[in-house]
């Protein structure tokens, strides 16, 4: 990645965390999404102000043993096909405001 | 002075989940039609939750078939298919219906109002057979073939139906209750007009032997979610159903029933 890329939950979806997966359902088009453990952990913390390569790096390499590059380039995947259905938001810049030390997400 | 049977004729009331609506007709015989397709669900109370008005077009015009879209328009929903449009206010609660003859397009219509009416309330239509036995309610969920006509030709004489296709779910206090409907599949017999606590939701599936699994919440959400009637294209309201099926989940005990066409599979529902 050439540049940082940021990733933000789009408000036009509902999401619901069911054991170790996540269902998201499209308001726009009803389209049901599940996403699995890992793309679990992404989801949560796609604030829109932390670069998806700290994403990666701080949750998935660290949590599962796996290559950087590899779990980037399948990180990198998901939002974009994520983002295709309006369900994830991505950016160059970040997108909205940092959360505050110990604020709780609704 | 007016024929007192014609001003009776006038209207009818069709109670469904116990939402009475009350549809008006210049057509004496749509209104006698109407009357034979939702006995057990015609009412004679004063009270009319929602009023249609319908006109009636030339028979057999427009297609049934056709997509149902449903969509909100200065402050009302508009309803339109091939074979009818229909549009209301749920501030006044009152709407008109403009259809052929027939009890296809009046059924739609119903089936729209109380999916729009449910998704407020935490409640849902559901591709699924019910029926009541030893005062609890079962549901099963299922797409077309999955066996829900089956199961409600399956059920005990003991037990009564409250519909082979479309299931009325509603939150009732702090639990959740399924009604009759006058919606019915293969079986071609409409629900009996009554309600009991749901005991617990079976994912239909024909196999060769009766057996129930446990399914994790997120597999019994997809599938609940899967056999929900919802047609409006409104997000707030598609957020809205869809917490509210995981809300159900959680609440109710979600199985796979996997069953061969025999009765015995009903001694296994507790």
């Amino acid at each position: 990645m050439s540049c940082k890329l940021y990733v933000a939950r789009s408000r036009s979806v509902a999401a619901r965390k069911l054991g170790d997966e996540t269902l998201i359902m499209s308001g726009r088009d009803s389209t049901l999404f599940t996403l699995d453990e890992v793309a679990t952990i992404l989801w949560e913390a796609a604030d829109g102000w932390k670069p998806l390569e700290e994403i990666v790096e701080e949750k998935i390499c660290r949590e599962f043993e796996v290559e950087r590059g590899e779990a980037l380039r399948d990180a990198l995947a998901l939002v974009e096909g994520l983002a295709e259905h309006g369900v994830l938001l991505l950016s160059n810049e970040p997108l909205g405001e940092p959360k505050l030390q110990g604020q709780v997400e609704r | 002075m007016q024929d007192l049977t014609s001003l009776a004729r006038a209207e009818i009331t069709i109670e469904i989940g116990g939402v009475p609506v009350r549809v008006h007709s210049t057509n004496d015989s749509f209104l006698g039609m109407l009357e034979r397709r939702y006995a057990g669900f015609v009412t004679l109370g004063s009270h009319a939750g929602f009023e249609f008005d319908i006109e009636l077009a030339e028979s057999g015009s427009g297609d049934a078939d056709a997509e149902l879209r449903v969509s909100w328009d200065s402050g009302q929903w508009r309803l339109e298919r091939g074979d009818f449009a229909a549009e209301f206010n749920p501030l006044t609660r009152r709407g008109r219906i403009r259809q052929s003859p027939n009890p296809y397009s009046i059924d739609a219509v119903f089936r729209v109002l109380h999916t729009l009416l449910l998704a407020q309330e935490g409640g849902f239509l559901l591709h699924a057979a019910s029926a009541i036995r030893n005062g609890k309610a079962f549901v099963f969920a299922g797409v077309s073939g999955a066996g829900k006509t089956t199961i409600a030709s399956l059920a005990p004489a003991d037990a009564t139906l409250l519909t082979d296709e479309i299931s009325f779910v509603r939150k009732d206090g702090d639990h959740y209750a399924a009604f009759g409907t006058p919606f019915a599949g293969e079986l071609g017999k409409p629900g009996e007009n009554v309600c009991a606590p749901i005991a617990g939701l079976y994912l239909l599936e024909k196999g060769p032997l009766n057996h129930i699994a446990p399914v994790t919440a997120a597999e019994a959400s997809r599938a609940f979610l899967a056999n929900v009637l919802f047609f409006a294209e409104d997000q707030e309201l598609v957020r809205s159903v869809f917490h509210s099926a995981c809300e159900f989940v959680a609440q109710v005990p979600v199985c796979r029933l996997t069953f061969v066409p025999d009765s015995r599979v009903w001694e296994m529902l507790t």
